[in-house]
C-alpha cells in the first residue's frame, strides 16, 4: 500500500495538503512538532493512493510519497 | 517500496524561510525540477528579486545574482547578452516587477530578449508588509489602502499577461496559479515552456504565477487558496496569452 512521510522537521502546518488529497487521508497532528507546528500525518490505514498531489502542493518539501 | 518524489538536485537541501502556505516554495520546487529535467543547473544564471524571495539565491543550487529592486530584467539582459551559452532567469514578484521594475519588464519583452521571466503575481507586497501593489484588487485592504483598494484613489490593477500581449517581442505568455495541485502540475510545464523556448532561441517568456500571501492577505493558508481561486481568477484568467507557435498571435 502507497504511503506518505510527513518530515516534522520541515512542516509548517499549512494544512495545504490536507485539501489537495483525493482522499482525504491527511489530517493534522495534535501535538507540536520541534519547530512548533502542528504537522500534517497520514491519519488512515489502507487510504493512501500515491497520487503524490499531496506533494505537489507542499510548499516546504515536506512529504515524501512511497510506492 | 520506492520514494516517488525525489527532491530536485538544482534546490539546495535546506529549510526555506518563507510563511506557511506561502506560494514561493511551491515555485521554488517546480523551478529546480525543470533544470533537473532539462539539465542546465551547471549552465544557468538565476536572478533573485527584491521582494521576500530575495534569498533565493540561498535555495537555487544554480549561479545566482542578486539584483536592485526591479531590474531583474536587465540584469538577466546583460548576462545572457555577454554569455549567450547560459539560461538565464528573473524570478519576480508584483511589486518588483509591475511596480518599479515595470520599464525593464516592458522594454525586455519588446526587445525579445531571450531570457525567462517567472513572475509571482500574489497582489501584495510581501517582504515590507503587506502595502498595497500594483496586482492588488479593487476592494483589497492593504496597509496602505486598508479600507480597500479605491479606484478613484489608487487606480485599476495591472494585468502584466494582458499587457505585455501587446507587444510583438513578447513569444510566450502564460499565466498559472499554485492554488491547486492540478494548478501546481500546470505550472511546472509552463515553466518548462518557458526554459525551453530559451534554449531554442525564441526570444522573451514570462509565466505569471497567482500564489498565495496568506501572512500579509490576514487569511489562513486555506483561506489563501481560496482567495486565488474565487478573488483573483476572475481578474487574472488563467491561459497562454502568447506562444510562439502562434506567431504575433493574441488570446
Ligand atoms: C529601490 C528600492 N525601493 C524599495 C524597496 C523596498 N521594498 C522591498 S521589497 C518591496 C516589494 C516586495 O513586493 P513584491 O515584489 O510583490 O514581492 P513579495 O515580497 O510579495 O514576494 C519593496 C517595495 C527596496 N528594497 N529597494
Ligand atoms: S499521495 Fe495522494 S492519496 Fe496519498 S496522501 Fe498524498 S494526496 Fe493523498
Ligand atoms: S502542505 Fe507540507 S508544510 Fe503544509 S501541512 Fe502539509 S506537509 Fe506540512
Ligand atoms: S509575506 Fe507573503 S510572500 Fe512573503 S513569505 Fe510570507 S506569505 Fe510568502
Amino acid at each position: 500500500m502507497p504511503e506518505i512521510r510527513v518530515d516534522e522537521t520541515r512542516c509548517k502546518g499549512c494544512e495545504l495538503c490536507t485539501k489537495a488529497c483525493p482522499k482525504s487521508c491527511i489530517e493534522m497532528s495534535d501535538t507540536f512538532s520541534v519547530t512548533g507546528y502542528y504537522p500534517a500525518k497520514l491519519a488512515k490505514t489502507d487510504c493512501c493512493i500515491g497520487c503524490g498531489l499531496c506533494a505537489q502542493i507542499c510548499p516546504d518539501l515536506a512529504i515524501a510519497v512511497w510506492k | 517500496m520506492e520514494l516517488v518524489n525525489k527532491k530536485p538536485s538544482s534546490l539546495v537541501d535546506i529549510k526555506m524561510h518563507y510563511c506557511p502556505g506561502c506560494g514561493h516554495g511551491i515555485v521554488h520546487r517546480l523551478i529546480a525540477e525543470v533544470m533537473d529535467e532539462l539539465g542546465i543547473r551547471e549552465r544557468t544564471v538565476g536572478v533573485a528579486p527584491v521582494g521576500c524571495a530575495v534569498f533565493s539565491d540561498d535555495y537555487f543550487n544554480c549561479d545566482m545574482i542578486q539584483g536592485p529592486h526591479g531590474r531583474g530584467p536587465a540584469i538577466a539582459t546583460g548576462i545572457k547578452r555577454s554569455q549567450p551559452g547560459c539560461i538565464v532567469f528573473s524570478y519576480q514578484g508584483d511589486g518588483d516587477l509591475a511596480s518599479i521594475g515595470m520599464a525593464e519588464t516592458v522594454h525586455s519583452a519588446a526587445r525579445s530578449e531571450n531570457i525567462s521571466i517567472i513572475f509571482i503575481n500574489n497582489a501584495i507586497y510581501g517582504m515590507t508588509g503587506g502595502q498595497m501593489a500594483p496586482t492588488t484588487l479593487i476592494g483589497q485592504p492593504a496597509t496602505t489602502c486598508p479600507k480597500g483598494r479605491d479606484p478613484k484613489v489608487n487606480g485599476y490593477p495591472i494585468k502584466v499577461c494582458e499587457l505585455l500581449s501587446q507587444l510583438d517581442g513578447a513569444r510566450f505568455l502564460e499565466r498559472t496559479s499554485v492554488s491547486t495541485a492540478q494548478g501546481v502540475i500546470k505550472t511546472k510545464k509552463a515553466i518548462k515552456k518557458a526554459f525551453q523556448n530559451q534554449i531554442e532561441g525564441k526570444g522573451f517568456s514570462l509565466v505569471e504565477i497567482l500564489s498565495m500571501c496568506p501572512t500579509n492577505w490576514g487569511v489562513t493558508p486555506l483561506q489563501g487558496l481560496k482567495f486565488v481561486d474565487e478573488k483573483m481568477m476572475p481578474l487574472y484568467p488563467l491561459g497562454v496569452f502568447r506562444s510562439p507557435e502562434q506567431e504575433g498571435g493574441q488570446k
